[in-house]
């Protein structure tokens, strides 16, 4: 199902959560809405769903206004970040329990009613715990039953409000996996609301970046990801790196350098020539060959952490000497670069891929988002 | 007495840290227990000795007085009254508060307690001023010649008045806390309001609402102050078991004044008694 969204604004006192927002959701796919806390990416979705009224704009699912369409009415699967499982009912009444609410006419006999919420117990792969209690269960777990309990009653929709984010990191990452499999299964339109945005680029087809409750961009993964709009996307993507830089004719200069030229793509603006800064991640840094432009740099630092060798380099003083003086280098563990960085060792660094944006007065500051949700854990500590 | 000093320098050291010396330990238990056994268990003990005094025929005799009968079932009455009529006020009182915003919740809120801060003396007076001969109420009354005071209606009313926070205060902490995650899961399960209450709501508030019940049961039976100034005391028919305790004793008919008091300690025993289990039972269920 479609779902289209126009001019939606919501305030919640003076908190303009959502302003003029427009998006078309398409049938079928996996939508993420990545953002930082009060971005304003939950509020859509739970205006999408009609657990909130938005103060200005329309919901159309399908073309069809569902201003006067109420939540029950809506057939749609929600599946909340706390699971809000039914603690007194077992699993199996859990995932029934839309069908046995329906009015007498369309409701099915208990035995298909039982049946259907087997299988889908065994689609999320509980098959066999009909009869257990939600704090029986792990976190994981329960979010399975959480969906199974949303696709009973064959929603248009699904929406999932940080349907990860209570859970541990590998957990979360078998879900993401799964979650993917379930989608290309059921092909029921997908949209989840994540601040995290490995999750995000991992499991959607596409991704909304919000920021102060407006669309910061909308794209593929490869497109948001290659081609930022702003310092703020290219930042929340990612770690990155930030160069002064000069734009002289369409060559971007670091320094003597010309790294290269000017990426110009159709989600920014053109810039003019003169300082610009160049945005560059960690891992798309290399060591230039002898012939290959590069920025000199002295090492500062080595830190191995697994499968990633971590790097601090700064620049020479002869090439540059300004803010950003240090960058952050990534490389595989095995690339055969590692062993060049040491210690005091002077290299010359390209840059594989990067963006350009007009500098920026202040420096954006990667938000902390991997604190854990302490309300969460709270409130299952207190309900189990 | 060597061993035994050094022993309690090695507690002392090993828990001033994180808790109180023995002696204070000691002394607050001790302070706790004797004005526990003072001030609530020895006048327990009494009421029954006192009833039980001359003996189980005695006790049998004064609880079987029409007049005592009769206090008993206009108390069973009013309660039977008052407690559902608190219950349903108290259900929408706290949901309102727990689950919605809206203008005046602070003041609702507040309100809620006023019977709480309210001397039940008062109360009845409220209550008289109201419906009495010269109240606000008495052309109202008279034409229609519906009887309020002096009556089992005013008695209900009171009663209300004095119970009315008990199932709402217990309520609201309980369902703000568990807010309405559940609720909003059962409603885009296509849920309407009334199945969403039956099947999600209540049971997740069942035992706070049962605890409620018996603690606005219990005061609903033992009220003196608010009847008291509302029943107009006629004996065998106004007179609630409270007021009979008292008319008995001003008359020094102890052994039965003794004896309907032990009805109302019973009362209590058991409501206590019931909060336990409940309390074991909630216990177990999570």
């Amino acid at each position: 199902m479609e779902i289209q969204l126009s001019g939606i604004s919501k305030q919640f006192g003076q908190f303009k959560a959502l302003n003029n927002v427009d998006l078309t959701i398409q049938s079928g796919e996996l939508l993420a809405l990545l953002g930082p806390s009060g971005s304003g990416k939950t509020t859509l979705l739970r205006i999408i769903a009609g657990l909130e009224i938005a103060d200005i704009g329309s919901v159309y699912f399908d073309g069809v206004d569902m201003a006067n369409t109420l939540l029950r009415e809506r057939q749609i699967g929600f599946v909340f970040q706390h699971y809000a499982l039914f603690k007194h009912m077992t699993l199996c009444e859990n995932v029934s329990f839309g069908l046995r609410v329906k009015t007498r006419a369309f409701r099915r006999s208990s035995a298909a009613i039982r049946a259907r919420a087997d299988e889908l117990l065994k689609l999320v792969q509980l098959g066999g715990l009909e009869d257990r209690y939600p704090h029986q269960l792990s976190g994981g777990q329960r979010q399975r039953v959480a969906l199974a309990r949303a696709l009973a009653i064959d929603p248009k929709v699904l929406l999932l409000d940080e349907p990860f984010g209570a859970l541990d990191a590998k957990v979360r990452k078998e879900l993401r996996q799964w979650l993917r499999d379930l989608h290309q299964q059921t092909g029921v339109t997908t949209v989840f609301v994540t601040h995290d945005q490995e999750e995000a680029l991992e499991l959607a087809d596409r991704v909304v970046i919000m920021q102060k409750g407006e669309i910061a961009q909308l794209g593929s993964v490869d497109q948001v990801y290659k081609q930022p709009a702003s310092p703020l996307v290219f930042d929340f993507l990612g770690d990155s790196n930030i160069i002064a830089a000069q734009l002289r004719g369409d060559a971007v200069h670091v320094g003597d350098a010309a790294i290269g030229p000017y990426p110009s793509t159709a989600n920014t603006a053109a810039l003019d020539e003169g300082a610009v800064d160049v945005y560059v991640r960690p891992s798309d840094l290399r060591i230039a060959d002898a012939e290959q432009v590069g920025i000199k740099v002295v090492v500062k630092s080595i830190q191995r952490t697994g499968p990633i060798v971590r790097a601090e380099v700064s620049f020479s003083a002869c090439t540059f000497g300004q803010s950003h003086s240090t960058l952050r280098v990534e490389l595989p563990h095995l690339h055969h670069d590692v062993p060049r960085f040491q210690i005091d060792a002077t290299l010359r660094l390209r840059l594989m891929q990067f963006s350009v944006f007009a500098p920026q007065t202040i420096t954006p500051v990667r938000e902390q988002l991997s604190a854990p949700i302490l309300i969460g854990q709270k409130r299952e500590r207190l309900a189990g | 007495m060597r061993p035994s000093t050094q022993t309690t320098i090695i507690k002392v050291t090993g828990h001033s840290a994180i808790s109180e010396g023995k002696l204070t330990r000691w002394a607050l238990t001790t302070i706790a227990l004797s004005f526990l056994v003072l001030f609530l268990l020895l006048p327990l003990f009494t009421v029954f000795a006192e009833a039980l005094r001359n003996g189980w025929q005695t006790y049998g005799k004064a609880l079987s007085d029409a007049d005592g009968l009769a206090a008993i079932k206009l108390t069973v009455i009013a309660s039977a009254i008052a407690v559902p009529l608190n219950l349903i006020f108290g259900v929408a009182a706290a949901w309102s508060i727990a689950k919605f915003e809206f203008r005046g919740k602070v003041l609702l809120t507040t309100l809620i307690d006023l019977p709480f801060s309210v001397s039940p003396v008062v109360t009845g007076l409220i209550f008289v001023l109201m419906f009495g001969a010269s109240g606000w109420a008495a052309p109202l009354l008279d034409n229609t010649n519906i009887q309020i005071l002096f009556a089992l209606p005013g008695i209900v009313l009171v009663s209300i008045f004095v119970t009315f926070p008990f199932i709402a205060r217990e309520l609201i902490p309980l369902m703000q806390e568990q807010g309405s995650d559940e609720e909003q899961a059962a409603l885009s399960l296509g849920a309407n309001g009334w199945q969403t209450f039956w099947h999600v709501t209540l049971p997740n508030i069942r035992w706070g609402l049962l605890y409620g019940v018996l603690l606005c049961n219990a005061r609903a039976m033992g009220e003196f102050g608010a009847v008291s100034v509302v029943s107009g005391h006629i004996r065998g028919e106004t007179n609630t078991l409270p007021l009979h305790v008292e008319i008995l004793y001003n008359e020094y008919n102890f052994a039965a004044a003794f004896a309907m008091a032990s009805i109302l300690a019973c009362l209590a025993l058991v409501t206590l008694a019931i909060k336990a289990v409940l309390e074991k039972g909630h216990g177990l269920k999570h």
